[in-house]
C-alpha cells in the first residue's frame, strides 16, 4: 500500500488530476449503481442516467473544441444528431444481424462516432483554413441545418436492406419508401425516429464517459495535443516552430465531433421516440454553458458541471414556478464565482489555510509518532 | 570588458561579406534584391545579405527601418513582393511559415510569442514537435512509444533549458515567468526546432547591463556548440559591436552600409542616420 503512494506520489501533477476524474466517475457510477438496485433512487433521477452521461461526453467533446483548440462551436448538437440518427438507423437496421444488443448498442455508438467525425470534416475542411472567427457562425448554422435536412429524412428498413427517402417537397410518406411486408419505419421526417428498441443503458454511459476522458485527455497530454493548445495560445509562434495549424485545427474538431456522435448514439437509443428538433441551438448553448461554467479547457470541470447542472433544474421541481429564477441565480453565482478574481482570491486563499492546517495536522501526528 | 575574436570579412559574389573561416561552404542564407511594399510604402527596398554557416550577424538600423519586416520575410510571415530567399540554396519563394522551420529557420519574437498557458517544459516540447515524433495513435492509447518519445522529448527539453539554467522553473506556465526569463525561454524554444538559422529580434531588450552581458556570452555559446549562424536584431550597441561579425545597418528599408563592427562604427552615413546629419554651421 504504501509503495502505491508512493508511487502516486511520485507522479506529475497533471496525471493525478486525470486519475482523480477517472476515479471520481467510477466512483459516482458504482455510488448510483448501488443505490438504484437498492431502490433508493426516485423514477424520474432513474430516467436521467443515460442522458446525464451523454450530457458529460457532450460538455467533454464540447471543452476539446472550445477550450483546448480555444475555437467557439455553437453547433456541437448538430454532430450529437447526426450521432443519434446514424446510431438509431444503424442499430434499428441490424436488430437481425447482431441480437446481442451490448454489441449492437456498441457498433451504433461506433458508426454515430463515424458519421459525426465525417461531417465534422466536412464543416472543417473550408473553415478552419480561414484566420479569424468563422467557426462560430458556421457551425450556428450547421447546427439548424442539419436538424431542417434530417426532418425531411424517411427511413425504413426490410429484408432487403435500407430504404431511404429524402422527403424535400413534404409530398413524400413511409408508404413510398416501398417497404416489404415484414419492413418498418425507423426514421418519419418530422416526427423524427420512431419505434426505436431503447438498447441504452446506465452502463454503456459509463463507459461512453470514461472512453471520451481517456481520448480528450491522452489527446491533451500528447504531442498532438500539446500542438493543438500551442496554436490555441499563439498562432503566429506555432507556425514559426513548424506546426501544421490546419491539420492540428482539424484533428482536434473532428475527434471533438466524433465524440459527440458517440454521445448522440447512446441518446437516440435511450428513447423509443426523438425528433431532430430535440438538437436545437438551445442544446448546443447549454453545452456550452456546461463548458464555460466548468472552465475552459478544465475537463473534469466540465463534468461536474454537465452533471450538477442537467440535475439541477430538476431537483428543483418542488419550486414549480421559481424553478428557472432559482436555476438562473444559481448560474449567475457560479459565473461570479468562476469568474471574478476577489472571489477567486477569496477561495484561494481559503484552500491554503485548508492545506496550511492539514500540513499542520499531519506534522503533529508525524511528531506523535 | 571581454574580448571576443573578430575575423577578417571576405567579399562573396553580389556585394556580399561573410567570415573568412565560413568561405568555401555555401553561406546558410542569401538575400537577393529581397523587398516588400505595404500599399505605398516600401518598408524593405532592395535587401541582399548572406550568411556564413557560423557566423553571428547583426542587423541594426533606427526604429521603423524594416528590420523585423526582414524577420517576417525570412519567415514568410510576409510573402515577399520581390526577390529571391536561398536557404542553403534553396529558394524559399512556394514554401509556408511552416515550412522554413522545418528547413531550419528559427526565430525569436520582438513582442514575445510564448504559449503562455502551456509550461515551461511544454513550451520547448512544441519547439521538439518535428524532432521527436510518433503518430496520434501511440498518444491516444498510450502505446510503448508515447511513453519512450516522451522521455526522449523530457529530457532534451531539460537539456535545452540547462543553456539559461531555467531547468528549475520546466512546470511553471510560460506567461507567468519573468520578462528576462521569458526572453530566454523562446530562444531554447526556437533552438529546440533544431534549426541551421538562428534569428533573434531584440533578445537584449528590456534586460539589465549584467543579464544584457550574460546574454552575449551565451549566444556566442550557442553559437559554438550547435554550429549554427545567428543573425540578431538589437538597439544596445554593446552587444552588437562585441559580438556580430557582419554587420548590416537598414534606413527606410534600405541597406546603407555592410562590413565589420570597426567599418561600421566608422561609416558617415550609419553615424548620420543613427544621429541625423551635421549642420553646416
Ligand atoms: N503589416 C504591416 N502593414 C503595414 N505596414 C507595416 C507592417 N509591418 C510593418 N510595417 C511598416 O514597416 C516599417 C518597418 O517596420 P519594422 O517593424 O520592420 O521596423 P523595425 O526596424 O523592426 O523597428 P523597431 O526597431 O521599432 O522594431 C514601419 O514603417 C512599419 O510601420
Ligand atoms: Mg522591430
Amino acid at each position: 500500500m504504501k509503495g502505491l503512494f508512493g508511487k502516486i506520489h511520485g507522479l506529475k501533477r497533471t496525471t493525478k488530476v486525470d486519475f482523480a476524474t477517472y476515479a471520481g466517475v467510477t466512483i459516482a457510477f458504482l455510488a448510483v449503481t448501488a443505490l438504484r438496485s437498492g431502490g433508493h433512487l426516485s423514477r424520474s433521477l432513474t430516467g436521467m442516467l443515460v442522458p446525464i452521461c451523454c450530457y458529460i461526453a457532450m460538455a467533454v467533446s464540447l471543452n476539446l473544441t472550445v477550450g483546448i483548440l480555444g475555437e467557439l462551436s455553437l453547433g456541437h448538437a448538430g454532430f450529437m444528431s447526426v450521432g443519434a440518427f446514424s446510431g438509431v438507423i444503424a442499430a434499428q437496421s441490424l436488430q437481425n444481424v447482431i441480437p446481442f444488443a451490448p454489441l449492437r448498442l456498441a457498433v451504433a455508438l461506433i458508426i454515430g462516432a463515424i458519421f459525426a467525425g465525417i461531417v465534422g470534416a466536412l464543416v472543417g475542411v473550408p473553415v478552419l483554413r480561414l484566420r479569424g472567427d468563422y467557426l462560430a457562425i458556421v457551425t450556428l448554422a450547421f447546427g439548424e441545418i442539419i436538424k431542417e435536412l434530417i426532418n425531411c429524412l424517411l427511413v425504413g428498413c426490410d429484408s432487403k436492406g435500407l430504404h431511404i427517402l429524402f422527403n424535400v417537397k413534404g409530398s413524400l410518406s413511409i408508404a413510398d419508401l416501398n417497404m416489404g411486408p415484414e419492413g418498418f419505419a425507423i426514421i418519419k421526417g418530422a416526427q423524427g425516429a420512431t419505434g426505436t428498441q431503447t438498447i441504452a443503458t446506465f452502463t454503456a454511459g459509463y463507459i461512453l464517459v470514461m472512453v471520451t476522458l481517456v481520448v480528450v485527455l491522452n489527446l491533451v497530454r500528447s504531442r498532438a495535443g500539446r500542438a493543438i493548445m500551442a496554436l490555441r495560445d499563439n498562432r503566429i509562434a506555432a507556425e514559426s516552430v513548424g506546426l501544421n495549424v490546419t491539420k492540428y485545427k482539424m484533428m482536434a474538431f473532428v475527434i471533438s465531433a466524433a465524440l459527440a456522435g458517440a454521445a448522440g448514439a447512446l441518446y437516440g437509443l435511450n428513447y423509443s421516440n426523438l425528433a431532430a428538433s430535440k438538437f436545437s441551438f438551445d442544446t448546443s448553448i447549454l453545452v456550452l454553458l456546461y463548458v464555460v461554467l466548468g472552465g475552459l479547457g478544465n475537463i473534469w470541470g466540465s463534468v461536474i458541471a454537465a452533471a450538477v447542472l442537467y440535475i439541477l433544474p430538476e431537483a428543483l421541481r418542488e419550486f414549480a414556478d421559481y424553478r428557472m429564477l432559482i436555476y438562473a441565480i444559481i448560474l449567475i453565482l457560479v459565473m461570479l464565482i468562476t469568474n471574478n478574481p476577489l472571489l477567486t482570491d477569496f477561495f484561494d486563499q481559503l484552500k491554503k489555510r485548508i492545506a496550511f492546517y492539514l500540513r499542520g495536522f499531519g506534522q503533529k501526528g508525524r511528531a506523535g509518532k | 570588458m571581454k574580448e571576443y575574436p573578430k575575423p577578417k570579412l571576405v567579399p562573396v559574389p553580389t556585394t556580399n561579406i561573410i567570415p573568412e573561416r565560413d568561405i568555401g561552404k555555401s553561406p546558410i542564407l542569401e538575400c537577393r534584391h529581397l523587398g516588400i511594399d505595404f500599399g505605398g510604402l516600401t518598408a524593405v527596398g532592395d535587401f541582399n545579405m548572406a550568411i556564413g554557416r557560423t557566423e553571428i550577424a547583426g542587423l541594426i538600423g533606427p526604429n521603423g527601418a524594416g528590420k523585423t519586416t526582414v524577420f517576417n520575410l525570412l519567415t514568410k510571415v510576409y510573402q515577399p513582393t520581390r526577390g529571391t530567399i536561398l536557404l542553403d540554396g534553396q529558394d524559399t519563394h512556394s514554401m509556408t511559415t511552416a515550412q522554413v522551420s522545418r528547413a531550419g529557420i528559427a526565430r525569436t519574437f520582438q513582442n514575445i510569442r510564448l504559449f503562455n498557458k502551456l509550461s515551461v517544459a511544454d513550451n520547448v516540447k512544441v519547439g521538439l514537435h518535428n524532432q521527436v515524433e510518433y503518430p496520434l495513435w501511440d498518444g491516444l492509447f498510450r502505446l510503448p512509444r508515447y511513453w519512450r518519445q516522451e522521455r526522449v522529448a523530457q529530457e532534451r527539453a531539460m537539456e535545452l533549458l540547462s543553456i539559461f539554467d531555467m531547468e528549475g522553473v520546466a512546470n511553471t506556465p510560460a506567461g507567468s515567468l519573468p520578462y528576462g526569463a521569458q526572453r530566454r525561454l523562446e530562444i531554447v524554444r526556437a533552438l529546440a526546432t533544431g534549426p541551421s538559422l538562428l534569428l533573434l529580434d531584440e533578445p537584449a531588450a528590456g534586460m539589465n547591463p549584467s543579464e544584457t552581458a550574460e546574454l552575449m556570452d551565451n549566444i556566442v555559446k550557442i553559437r559554438d556548440t550547435f554550429g549554427i549562424a545567428i543573425m540578431l536584431i538589437e538597439h544596445d550597441m554593446n552587444l552588437v559591436m562585441n559580438i556580430c561579425e557582419g554587420i548590416c545597418v537598414l534606413n527606410f528599408g534600405q541597406i546603407i552600409a555592410k562590413g565589420t563592427p570597426e567599418e561600421i562604427q566608422a561609416d558617415p552615413a550609419v553615424i548620420e542616420a543613427y544621429l541625423g546629419k551635421r549642420k553646416e554651421a
